[in-house]
């Protein structure tokens, strides 16, 4: 789960990280305001989405007077701002952060992840930031330095200070990256953190160590311990389709295609995507009906498949073994009834109560299109969008 | 011999009283497991299934001489449970538990090191189907009656995929040794190399087919061990070639987030060890099938 930079920078700072001065705004007059307020000569105002490149796409600005600054804010409130990382239909813009800007000597990387490999923590930094991580390794994979936790011990001092030199800093910049790196490693332990990235990470005229901009990331099979975290949710910036399968224990995945998938299961779910690609068709989505899904889930999956207008054919998928074909079957019969469907639905069924389903399915008296395999299936849903 | 269970493993059931630990552990028994007892801390002393349960997994490795426990405890109690087991002697534990937290599966993985080698806990999953030896027992969530009797290895992390590839080969007459799910966590218990070196040690596995994914390096280590340790065929498959980049396709692990993680990528590191690598995922069983033909010829 993603949150805000300005929500990041909040948390981070409660663990010991400085952050530039700032406030939060929800209307281009508060965004005027939390500037006097702020006080000084020049501010940068930056639109809250979760994304990354918002500088390039026009979502930050320095602004020198509270006018610009007003101005500038009622340009982006309501504003579907389109980065590099969003979709075509971008991320709405409904919270700004004001910050009060700062004298930029230097721009380091710092991130925290989660290395598969090493199953730790792994540090991941750089002299030089500013630019995404992936740029950065392309551009210069010599100036990454990496490091991993041991989950027993803690971050060490050593190991901080030992990166703190590795960066190039001096004297009492020292200190101030220990402080910053520890800060950063309890923030994603105390929180259950997947990625803390600061980026830039700046050294200030004065020669300080500040975050200028923060990003966190958590993982969402820990927040039923983490109530503080998971009221930062926003749902504004996801997918609505994708939310609301969620709320009904379906995982889905829009995607760009118009074969409609409805599977059980995250591995047979992509095969049968990449099946239809083979035969000639474009998946419209990735969606896991789960496990012991009742037919009124089956029903529910109907109705997320066919929220998206691209959709001209369905292929339902299941090999049942938590599952039941036969429950199945009732939910695309009961999905036939009550959605209305006029698309053609390919149903292949095997696995537990295969037998029961396909009876089902074939004395329910309606137009569906049966499959024995995997690519009989596959073939038929594209053969069927043809026709 | 099969791997990891056979029908003389004695088998728990930690959270055999759930629901659906109660399901799943009474199929278990019906397909023959030798399962021996449960864990329900509070209710030790009762029996369920007839089957004795005890309050800790140490009283049941007391009493019934336990070596294998299937976890089926909640998300937000499971990396404990896993660790009770380790601790009191359990040498094979399967965890299909879905939805367990990152830091608490690094914490498991840093607790099982704690054990000197000749008792160190395998763990299979969690997120995982399980594993099963056809005809012989099984601990998990998977349809037994897919699975014929034979002499391939199954391992993968998608459970459904894994039952793909087990009714393809079967309605091509080819059986299964063991079939091993790993999981789609982040953090698993057992990487595609530590099942593929057990299905190389063992005298009835001839080949072995492996289902992978997008994410993750473990296929990658996977083609490195089989070209330079196994003797054995394997035939391998890797969903994902449609995901994009970015996207978690269901399973935690299932995002490219790193170079060498698309499903193309993998593809060709397996390619490039010398594993034969099934074009797609309607012809995982009919390559195993020309696999083993050729192994026979030669």
């Amino acid at each position: 789960m993603d949150i805000h930079e300005y929500q990041a920078k909040e948390i981070l700072a409660r663990f010991g990280v400085p952050v530039p001065r700032g406030g939060l705004a929800y209307s281009p007059e508060q965004a005027g305001y939390r500037a006097r307020e702020l006080g000084g000569n020049a501010w940068v105002v930056k639109a809250q989405i979760h994304s990354g490149g918002r500088g390039a796409a026009g979502g930050v600005k320095l602004c020198r007077d509270e006018h610009e600054v007003a101005a500038f804010a009622a340009t982006l409130f309501g504003k579907q701002l389109v980065t590099k990382q969003t979709d075509a239909n971008g991320k709405g813009v409904y919270r700004l952060w004001v910050e009060a800007a700062s004298d930029i000597a230097r721009e380091m990387y710092l991130g925290f992840v989660l290395d598969r490999k090493s199953e730790r923590i792994m540090i991941v930094a750089s002299a030089h930031g500013g630019m995404e991580i992936e740029d950065l390794a392309e551009a210069d994979p010599d100036s990454l330095r990496r490091m991993t936790i041991d989950p027993a011990a803690g971050l060490s001092e050593f190991q901080a200070r030992e990166l703190a030199f590795q960066l190039g800093l001096k004297g009492g910049q020292i200190a101030q990256m220990v402080t910053i790196l520890k800060a950063c490693y309890r923030a994603y332990r105390d929180l259950d953190a997947v990625m803390v990235e600061i980026n830039p990470l700046v050294i200030t005229g004065t020669g300080d160590l500040v975050a200028l901009d923060a990003k966190m990331s958590f993982d969402t099979n820990a927040l039923f311990r983490r109530p503080q975290v998971a009221e930062l949710r926003d749902r504004s910036q996801e997918d609505p389709r994708e939310s609301t399968a969620g709320d009904h224990g379906l995982a889905y995945v829009g995607l760009d295609g118009d074969i409609g998938c409805i599977i059980n299961g995250a591995g047979l779910a992509m095969a049968t995507m990449d099946m239809i690609k083979l035969a000639g068709g474009e998946p419209a989505n990735f969606l896991d009906i789960g496990g012991g899904a009742s037919p009124e889930r089956v029903v529910r999956a109907f109705r997320t498949v066919l929220a998206d207008r691209n959709v001209s054919v369905i292929l339902v998928n299941i090999f049942a073994g938590i599952n039941r074909c036969d429950w199945v079957a009732e939910g695309v019969v009961k999905a036939y009834q009550e959605v209305g469907l006029t698309i053609p639905v390919v149903v292949r069924l095997a696995g537990t109560n295969v037998e029961e389903g396909k009876r089902i399915i074939e004395t329910s008296g309606l137009p569906l299109i049966s499959a024995d395999t995997l690519a009989e299936a596959a073939a038929k849903a594209v053969a069927a969008k043809a026709a | 011999m099969a791997i990891l269970i056979t029908e003389q493993t004695r088998v728990i059931v930690q959270g055999m009283s759930g629901r659906i630990g109660a399901f799943h552990a009474a199929d278990m028994i019906k397909y023959g497991t030798n399962v021996v007892g449960g864990v329900t801390p509070g209710r030790g002393g009762e029996s369920y299934l007839d089957r004795p349960l005890f309050n800790t997994v140490r009283e049941a490795v007391e009493a019934t001489g336990a070596e294998a426990s299937l976890v089926f405890v909640p998300p937000p109690f499971a990396a404990d449970a896993i660790m009770e087991a380790a601790d009191a002697g359990i040498r094979t534990a399967v965890c299909v538990t879905d939805g367990i937290p990152s830091q608490d599966m690094m914490k498991v993985k840093r607790f099982l090191k704690r054990y000197p080698e000749e008792r160190k806990m395998r763990l299979v999953g969690p997120n995982c189907a399980g594993i099963i030896s056809p005809g012989k027992g099984f601990m998990g969530i998977m349809p037994p009656h897919i699975y014929m009797p034979g002499r391939v290895g199954i391992v993968g992390r998608s459970g459904t995929l894994g039952y793909e590839a087990a009714s393809q080969m079967m309605a091509l007459g080819i059986g299964v040794s063991t079939s091993v799910g790993i999981g789609g966590d982040p953090i698993n218990g057992s990487s595609f190399k530590d099942i593929l070196a057990l299905f190389e040690a063992d005298p009835e596995t001839d080949a072995v087919m492996m289902i992978g994914e997008i994410g993750g390096p473990q296929e990658a280590e996977a083609a490195a061990f089989a070209r330079d340790h196994m003797t054995k065929p394997v035939v391998a498959y890797i969903a994902g070639l449609s995901a994009p980049k970015g996207r978690k396709m269901g399973h935690a692990g299932a995002i490219i987030s790193a170079f060498g993680e698309s499903a193309q990528e993998k593809v060709e590191i397996l390619e490039a060890a010398g594993i034969t690598v099934a074009p797609n995922p309607s012809a995982m069983g009919e390559t195993m099938a020309r696999v083993l033909t050729m192994r026979q010829a030669a």
